[in-house]
């Protein structure tokens, strides 16, 4: 089924009685395998509001993120959060779309400073499990009326309801970027120059280590002549290490765009996990993970990790503070292993009072974050 | 404004549920007194007060744990407190509820600089955050004009603002994690050292619901480096349309300034006789900061000063040094207390698409004629979050519901114009009846369903954020239960 209005969609379903797949594109196939009826939301297609001078976009949930990002980059403008392109490692096809990214709250490299994909949801519409159109937030950028549902929404993957419109904050695109690439460094000297860097003043937005190549990549944004200055004031925080100052426009952005899509992993076998945990914390982890690869992000917070196929991540880890997601493995082993980090008892029971309450019938995506 | 009756049955019982409140507190915790809960009888929003049944200050969170594990046995409505500095009424008691402030709770608990977080009780003030980390070259972004006293409870109730937000965010966007305790004492965590985590974002959810659906205790935030320099220039204009022209060039422009503010008259020679910050005589001032090393500095300001150039300024003017950039913010951040010192004074706090500043303030000072009150405007202009104040006389009859009736004409032309009615102050009371303005039945419907799955009894501050007519039925089932 694919709606072609707000209503059209209400009236699916609150009529629906079984199990309803909801998906916008269908190119983030994450989560424990959903059966039931096909529902896209790519009918809800449009940007219906754009103001450049008021750093505002709102369009249906089904709006191509390549349009949105089309029509921002025409103003000079653009999607802070970096929202990474999951088609290349999870090998899916067709068009990501804004009520998917959201639903998954995809962010990017520049997250760690900028914040997410929720941090940049201005407002939300959305069809409950009810079929009641229910409207949260606004296209202003501080709002504090009533509860925030949109952070609700933001990576609830259409468990809670079915996203129609979204609104944005957006910003401008910096005059120029460039990437100090440090070489040679261990996880933990990685770690610990990304923290240091990050705990700068001069304003890093991107800190990826990528043990594989021996790269520590940290990103700078801005006018050119700042960005020329703060890159030899990094650099000098690290004497003796060898290192590589990239500022030609494009190897810098194919750099970031490799890091955001996790490219190391594209044609390379096996699951895929996902970790947010304490950025120090992450070598000690990566060391008990026995992983093929791992491409770090976030200075350390974000760890994507390549494993055999079956492998149960969390068991090896033992009890870690932070969370894993399993990002990329088949069927069976989404449905043998938790594919998100399992709740304590007392904030599992309010995730699942929340679902009773906003899908009673139990037929939005079912299952999916179980 | 109106306040539920208190429910008789739990004033009967004052005195049994004051001694079991002292059977799980330290003494000098529970405070019963008639002449001590008066000091909780209000927040800053002064106009409405009620003294509560009994205040309680816990130490801890198991403290609190066992207080609101008592409450819920009891059915005792509680209320809880950070500072007590809400413009919005967000800790107004009534006389059956208790109070329970959090003021005792000031520690921090953990700084941790690789990490860039910290993490502390909540009853820490706002400033003291930044305190605890300034001579090691870090600093807490969320700066609301109260940041001297407000909590951090408060912050977190409220989703707090500031000026500078335009750049690093309100309050949810630097919150990491939060200890909180739910209504029947359940102690949850939400969050922590790392970022974004699978599962349903219960703590973007907890962060802005006015301390309706627990009690945050303890808090993760994320401290970000000082920033080499910074530097406000002032811009004085003759018209606020022009001011809000300028702003919007600015911001299009791709400079993004940290904060912008701004003033019209009757604000500015407040400001000016208060704080005597050098201020010109105009119809509108903005103030312009930008951030980062001399060099850049410069090169931000000269891209800023050559738009406001095109405005035809009355009054361009860049901070020569600290202590000139110091009174430039001392103006505006004694705003409010400015115009306290010469008029009682409402403060709104909708917010507009930037866009509409212009028509806003006009439409603004039309109604403010039709209702005989004088305005003076000063507020975030860059993320569009308005501040009208308006000048009443609290002592003339009839004056404080002609300012309410003329404030609420205003907040309903926020979102007429595609805003909202608060950007950073939160509901409250004082919002709660224009909740309908806004949000459509299904809409406070599905956020009146979340309060039921955290306080399914609707006992913790439950006469705020929805009209009382809406939350009635939910209210009621405690008073049908007895």
């Amino acid at each position: 089924m694919r709606p072609q209005s707000e209503e059209e969609l209400s009236g699916i379903v609150a009529e629906a009685s079984g199990p309803l797949h909801v998906r916008g594109g269908g190119t983030r196939g994450i989560g424990r395998p959903v059966t039931g009826d096909v529902v896209e939301t790519g009918g809800l297609s449009g940007i219906t509001l754009y103001e450049p001078g008021a750093l505002t976009l709102v369009a249906g949930a089904g709006t191509p993120l390549a349009e949105i990002e089309a029509t921002l980059a025409a103003e000079g403008q653009r999607l802070a959060f970096e929202p990474m392109d999951h088609r290349g490692l999870l090998g899916t096809t067709g068009e990501p779309t804004l009520g998917g990214m959201a639903a998954a709250n995809v962010s990017g490299p520049r997250r760690v400073v900028a914040g997410a994909c929720r941090d940049f949801m201005l407002g939300v519409r959305f069809v409950d499990g009810t079929g009641a159109v229910v409207k949260n937030g606004g296209r202003v950028m501080k709002n504090v009326t009533g509860y925030d549902l949109v952070k609700l929404m933001a990576g609830s993957w259409g468990t809670l309801g079915v996203l129609t419109e979204l609104s944005l904050k957006v910003l401008p695109v910096p005059e120029t970027q460039g990437t100090l690439i440090l070489k040679g460094l261990t996880d933990e000297a990685a770690v610990a120059a990304m923290a240091r860097a990050l705990g700068s003043p001069f304003e890093v937005t991107g800190a990826a280590h990528l043990p594989a190549a021996g790269e520590t990549c940290l990103r700078l944004e801005g006018f050119a002549d700042s960005v020329t200055y703060r890159l030899e004031r990094l650099a000098a925080l690290f004497p003796g290490t060898d290192m590589h100052r990239e500022t030609e426009a494009e190897p810098v952005a194919a750099c970031w765009r490799a890091i955001r899509d996790v490219a190391a992993f594209h044609d390379a076998p096996g699951d895929v996990w996902q970790l947010s945990v304490k950025p120090s914390d992450a070598p000690g982890l990566v060391a008990r993970m026995g992983a093929e690869d791992v491409v770090y992000d976030w200075g350390g917070g974000l760890i994507r990790a390549r494993l055999a196929p079956g492998t149960d991540l969390r068991a090896r880890l033992g009890a870690f503070g932070g969370h894993a997601t399993l990002v990329r493995g088949d069927a069976a082993t989404r449905a043998a292993l938790p594919v998100f980090q399992p709740e304590t008892a007392p904030v599992a029971a309010l995730s699942r009072g929340l679902r009773a309450r906003f899908d009673p019938k139990g037929i939005l995506n079912p299952g999916l974050m179980a | 404004m109106q306040m539920p009756d208190p429910d008789a049955a739990i004033l009967s019982r004052k005195d049994a549920i004051v001694e079991r409140l002292q059977e799980i507190l330290p003494p000098q915790a529970v405070i019963s007194d008639p002449a001590e809960t008066r000091a909780y009888e209000c927040d800053a929003l002064t106009a409405y007060k009620c003294a509560p049944l009994a205040a309680v200050l816990p130490a801890t969170t198991e403290e609190v744990a066992a207080v609101l594990k008592l409450c819920h046995a009891e059915g005792v409505p509680v209320v809880p407190r950070g500072a007590g500095t809400s413009l919005a009424g967000g800790s107004l008691p009534t006389a059956d509820s208790i109070i329970l402030g959090v003021s005792r709770m000031t520690e921090v608990l953990e700084t941790d600089y690789d990490n860039r977080l910290i993490r502390l009780q909540t009853g820490r003030t706002n400033l003291s955050v930044t305190g605890a980390v300034e001579e090691d070259g870090f600093f807490y972004a969320p700066d609301p004009s109260s940041q001297l006293a407000c909590a951090i409870s408060g912050n977190i109730a409220m989703n707090s603002g500031g000026a500078h937000c335009l750049k690093y965010g309100v309050t949810t966007n630097n919150l990491l994690g939060v200890t909180m305790v739910l209504m029947d004492g359940t102690v949850v965590e939400l969050g922590g050292a790392h970022l974004d985590a699978g599962g349903l974002d219960l703590l973007g959810l907890v962060c802005g619901s006015e301390g309706q659906l627990g009690v945050v205790t303890e808090a993760t935030l994320r401290i970000l480096p000082k920033p080499e320099g910074a530097r406000p220039v002032l811009m004085g204009f003759a018209s606020s349309e022009v001011a809000g022209a300028c702003v919007s060039d600015i911001i299009k422009a791709g400079v993004l300034p940290v904060a912008i503010e701004f003033m019209d008259r009757p604000c500015i020679r407040a400001c000016e006789s208060f704080a005597k910050a050098g201020y010109p005589d105009c119809e509108a001032l903005l103030i312009v900061e930008v951030e980062g090393s001399d060099a850049e500095i410069d090169h931000q300001l000269g891209l800023i000063k050559d738009i406001a150039r095109s405005h035809d300024p009355v009054e361009l003017r860049e901070a020569q040094d600290a202590d000139e950039a110091g009174r430039i913010w001392l103006g505006r951040k004694s705003a409010f207390g400015a115009m306290g010192q010469i008029n009682d004074y409402m403060c709104l706090d909708g917010t507009i698409p930037v866009s509409e500043l212009p028509y806003v303030l006009r439409r603004t000072a039309e109604l403010a004629q039709q209702y005989g009150l004088e305005v003076a405007n000063v507020f975030h202009a860059g993320d569009g979050n308005m501040h009208p104040l308006i000048l009443f006389d609290a002592n003339k009859e009839g004056d404080l519901e002609k300012c309410e009736a003329l404030g609420a004409d205003i907040l309903r032309l926020c979102v007429e114009v595609g805003g909202c009615l608060t950007g950073e102050h939160g509901v409250g009371i004082e919002k709660r009846d224009l909740m309908g303005d806004q949000y459509a039945a299904a809409d406070l419907e599905c956020q009146m369903a979340v309060k039921d799955v955290f306080d399914p009894a609707w006992l913790l501050n439950p006469a705020k954020v929805f009209p009382l007519a809406v939350s009635e039925a939910r209210r009621g089932q405690r008073l049908a239960a007895e």
